[in-house]
């Protein structure tokens, strides 16, 4: 079996690439959904819109899924203590997320304008409201969160649900929804034509514009922040308690790793590079290039957030000690193990059956198609 | 760590609430993704674009009933964190790996091939589109296994021990979680369930059109197969019921006990109380009518082990607690000092019984200081309610024999092709079809409400599993899922009504007796 240390860091990789997988996959129909409103400005205009995503969305939102149940698996302890913590907004999350499937399965049932209207504007909650609430969920983790553990781990969590609202997490709040509109845009760049394709072309240059401004002046703001930082001596590879620690603040400290690793210079700046990439191919309207642009600027976000931070996970604003890293908020390293092997069988799997799919139902969606099949399509 | 007990009871009636609500959708997904891959098979080797049309017609109304299962699933995948914050850490190194490998095995498959079973019928070949529709079945059922694997654990929980320096549990072997025999019984038998309800809806929705006189072909082609799917579905039920039941008896007397309403413990074999009115004050079964012998048989398999009764139950419960107030100091002195091996080892001497230490945190902070009544109320509590375990089980157990009569008679009158005329008989299978949602609602009733006091038996008890949260925080919560939920069942029923009535005049190929009828100006 592998190290146990080796493990612990294996998986802070894999939860990145399972977010990644989030915001890749089903970033992009959240991103169709939040335009579907603003680019489909009539009925079938939308349905064009539904369609492009329609057969993929629901493999999609299991990336969604599967994140969430790995970091049960593997991150108990942020599972439980994020989810409660963030109580309200993770219901905000849940319950604009219940308006995708029924939206989508349901809307073109009927054929009343009111009644897919309704739904439409569904569909655009379930979209918009995730991508924000991911983005001030990671702001307010970078700059730490109070909650606190009594000795039996009974995590207490001191915060408002109104604290989350600061300014810093508001903006990683644009610029993940930012991200995600961009992403979705360049997937209508290569899945539709004519009107709709213009549309989406003006939405991903402004997104992506606002995404890389936003990304600039989050950068700006973590380097003159309170980072955090493991004063005592942790053993990765022994199960921790993770109250037996100390922790201090310091101003500046989320730009360390960049200080002892410089290599790891290249991922936020893999983020611009995608950044621009995605402008530079979106107004040329080659949509397939511009996808993996946009695609790459979100491995460079989300790993800036994960390398930023390193080794902590989600750090404690009102009890430093019991901030919980990448050493100490794991699973067992059986359960890492085993864990390790299913998703390193399945993750290919996966793909695979997944491009199939896309490959199966390629070429672009167009109102002619949508009246062909009026039936059977969203 | 005393949690406030109105949100104990808050989280479990809003998990209890969405876990039901969720489970209205899974039956008919795992029944019915079996029944359209059985049919289009048929399309498939016989050609007849009819059976195409079944697939598609039913496909609908899956889709439509899908969509709410999909959402409704969420809220689960969710709400191990936000609500029971410290059963997720607790047991999360555990629970957490099936629910994952859920994701990664089974919800992935399900739900890509699902796309491509609604959208895909003019992009593949007729067999890669069958073999689509198997995926889509096989991947639900798949779902359905790790699901109860994670849920076999909560009632059985097998290759796993307590940590005191990480104060949670940790698998101790990931192959006796998979094979654990209380989990594997639950998934037969909550699969049939599934084939059951998939059966009586197509069945019941295929009677209707019969009545109505409405697309004939369609109809009896379709009550058939659901007749022979249903057959077997109700059969295996009813069987593999029997082995969940064995399961039950062996790995959690208390549930067997509350459920037979077994106050004493009978010499072997027991007898089975089939009818009566269990009474928990004076601990005795007024009316009772029993058959000797049965209930032995069932739960032992043999003639001449016992079945623990009540009196039994307790009296162990009780020096079990006794052992875990000791299990509980020894692991407080061990937090201060997790050098200490005397103390490890003590700890681990008794560790099995830990959690029925906890139990007393319902009454008293530090264990050590609990009177002889708090300890009288915590082996109370160990026993769950006998009456709503004891009427609820012999409900669903009435209701599956009711399943299997009517699909013997279903399927009797297929094979003599006789079933149009006998009106009884499709009148039977309409008011039906909401009967098995009753008996899957309740046999899960029976399996949690019959696992309290604890989240997972015999390790952590309810009253200790929470989050930390105010009861105003799950008011809200509550009122938000009632209302939403209350809303998409509305827009469910009334999609679910409307296609159903339309029939496979839905399809649009101007083939069926509404667009006929419509056409010809009737």
């Amino acid at each position: 079996m592998l190290d146990y240390a080796v493990l612990k860091f294996i998986w802070w990789l894999l939860v990145g690439v399972l977010l990644l997988g989030f915001a890749v996959m089903d970033g992009h129909d959240m991103g169709v959904g939040t335009l579907l409103p603003f680019i489909g400005r009539k009925d079938e205009e939308r349905r064009v819109l539904l369609n492009s995503v329609g057969p993929h969305w629901e493999g999609n939102q299991v990336w969604f899924i599967t994140a969430g149940g790995a970091i049960f698996a593997a991150w108990p302890l942020i599972y439980s203590t994020a989810f409660s913590g963030f109580y309200f907004a993770m219901l905000a999350v849940l319950w604009a997320l219940f308006f995708r499937p029924v939206g989508f399965d349901y809307r073109s049932k009927l054929a009343s304008p009111t009644w897919r209207n309704a739904w439409d504007w569904g569909i655009f909650v379930g979209s918009a409201v995730p991508a924000l609430v991911f983005g001030v969920a990671f702001g307010n983790v970078i700059q730490g969160v109070p909650f606190h553990f009594d000795d039996t781990m009974l995590v207490f969590y001191t915060g408002s649900f109104w604290a989350l609202f600061n300014p810093f997490a508001l903006l990683t709040g644009v610029i993940s929804l930012a991200m995600l509109v961009a992403h979705g845009a360049n997937y209508l760049l290569v899945r539709t034509e004519g009107v709709i394709r213009e549309r989406a072309r003006v939405a991903s240059l402004g997104a992506t514009v606002i995404m890389l401004v936003g990304f600039a002046v989050a950068g700006v703001m973590v380097a003159g922040m309170q980072g955090y930082v493991i004063t005592s001596v942790v053993n990765p590879d022994a199960a921790l308690n993770p109250l037996n620690k100390t922790v201090v603040q310091q101003a500046g400290a989320w730009l360390n790793n960049y200080h002892t690793y410089p290599l790891t210079i290249a991922i936020p700046v893999l983020a611009f590079v995608g950044g621009l990439a995605s402008l530079f191919f979106a107004a040329r309207r080659c949509g397939v290039a511009a996808f993996v642009a946009t695609a790459v600027a979100e491995f460079g976000i989300i790993f800036t957030a994960g390398v930023s931070m390193f080794p902590f996970v989600l750090p404690s604003s009102s009890d430093l000690a019991n901030s919980l890293t990448v050493w100490d908020c794991v699973s067992s390293h059986r359960t890492l193990g085993v864990m390790f092997w299913v998703a390193l069988v399945m993750t290919p799997v996966i793909i695979l059956y997944t491009s199939w799919a896309y490959r199966v139902m390629r070429g672009p969606v167009t109102v002619e198609h949508i009246r062909a099949t009026d039936h059977t399509s969203y | 760590m005393v949690l406030d007990e109105s949100v104990v009871s808050l989280s479990r009636l809003q998990f209890a609430a969405t876990a039901l609500y969720h489970f209205l959708f899974v039956p008919l997904t795992l029944g019915m993704s079996f029944l359209l891959a059985i049919m289009e098979t048929v399309y498939v080797m016989t050609g007849k674009e009819i059976y195409r049309d079944m697939v598609k017609f039913w496909g609908k109304l899956f889709g439509i009933n899908f969509a709410l299962g999909v959402t409704t699933g969420l809220t689960m995948e969710f709400q191990f964190g936000t609500n029971w914050a410290y059963y997720s850490h607790y047991v999360g190194d555990i629970f957490g790996a099936p629910l994952a490998i859920e994701g990664m095995v089974a919800f992935f498959l399900e739900s890509t091939f699902v796309g491509l079973f609604f959208f895909g019928w003019d992009r593949m070949h007729k067999v890669t589109h069958m073999c689509v529709t198997y995926l889509v079945a096989i991947g639900s059922n798949l779902s359905a296994l790790l699901i109860l694997i994670a849920n076999g654990w909560m009632q059985n929980p097998v290759g796993s021990h307590f940590n005191p320096v990480t104060m949670r549990m940790e698998m101790t072997n990931f192959a006796d979680i998979v094979f654990n025999p209380v989990a594997q019984a639950k998934f037969v038998h909550t699969l049939s369930g599934g084939y059951v309800t998939g059966s009586v809806f197509v069945l019941g929705v295929s009677a209707w059109y019969l009545l109505k006189g409405r697309d004939i072909q369609f109809a009896r082609r379709s009550f058939r197969i659901a007749a022979g799917f249903g057959l077997a579905a109700a059969l295996s039920a009813i069987v593999l019921g029997d082995e969940s039941g064995y399961n039950v008896a062996e790995s959690q007397q208390s549930k067997m006990a509350a459920i037979e309403a077994m106050w004493k413990t009978e010499p072997a074999p027991a007898s089975l109380t089939l009818f009566g009115f269990p009474d928990e004050e004076t601990q005795t079964t007024h009316a009772e009518i029993s058959i000797p012998w049965v209930a032995g048989l069932i739960g032992t398999r043999s003639t001449d082990k016992i079945i623990p009764g009540i009196d039994m139950l307790t009296a162990q419960n009780a020096q079990r607690i006794d052992r875990g107030v000791v299990a509980v100091k020894l692991l407080e002195a061990l937090r201060k000092d997790p050098q200490n091996k005397d103390l490890l080892d003590r700890f681990n001497s008794v560790q099995a019984d830990l959690g029925y230490g906890l139990l007393l945190k319902k009454y008293v902070a530090d264990v050590s200081q609990a009177t002889p009544e708090m300890k009288a109320a915590a082996v109370r509590d160990t026993i769950p309610h006998v009456a709503p375990l004891f009427w609820g089980f012999r409900l669903m157990v009435g209701l599956g024999i009711s399943f299997l009569a009517l699909f013997l008679v279903s399927f009797y009158f297929s094979a003599r092709n006789t079933f149009m005329e006998k009106k009884w008989l499709l009148k039977w299978a309409v008011w039906g079809i909401p009967l098995p949602w009753i008996a899957c609602e309740l046999g899960w009733f029976v399996a949690e409400y019959g696992r309290q006091p604890w989240t997972i038996h015999g390790v952590l008890p309810t009253h200790l599993s929470t989050s930390t949260l105010s009861a105003g925080s799950l008011w809200f919560s509550l009122g938000g899922f009632v209302f939403l939920y209350t809303a998409l069942l509305i827009a469910e029923m009334f999609l679910m009504f409307k296609y159903a009535r339309l029939g496979p005049s839905a399809l649009g190929t101007g083939k069926y007796d509404l667009e006929t009828a419509a056409a010809k100006g009737v």
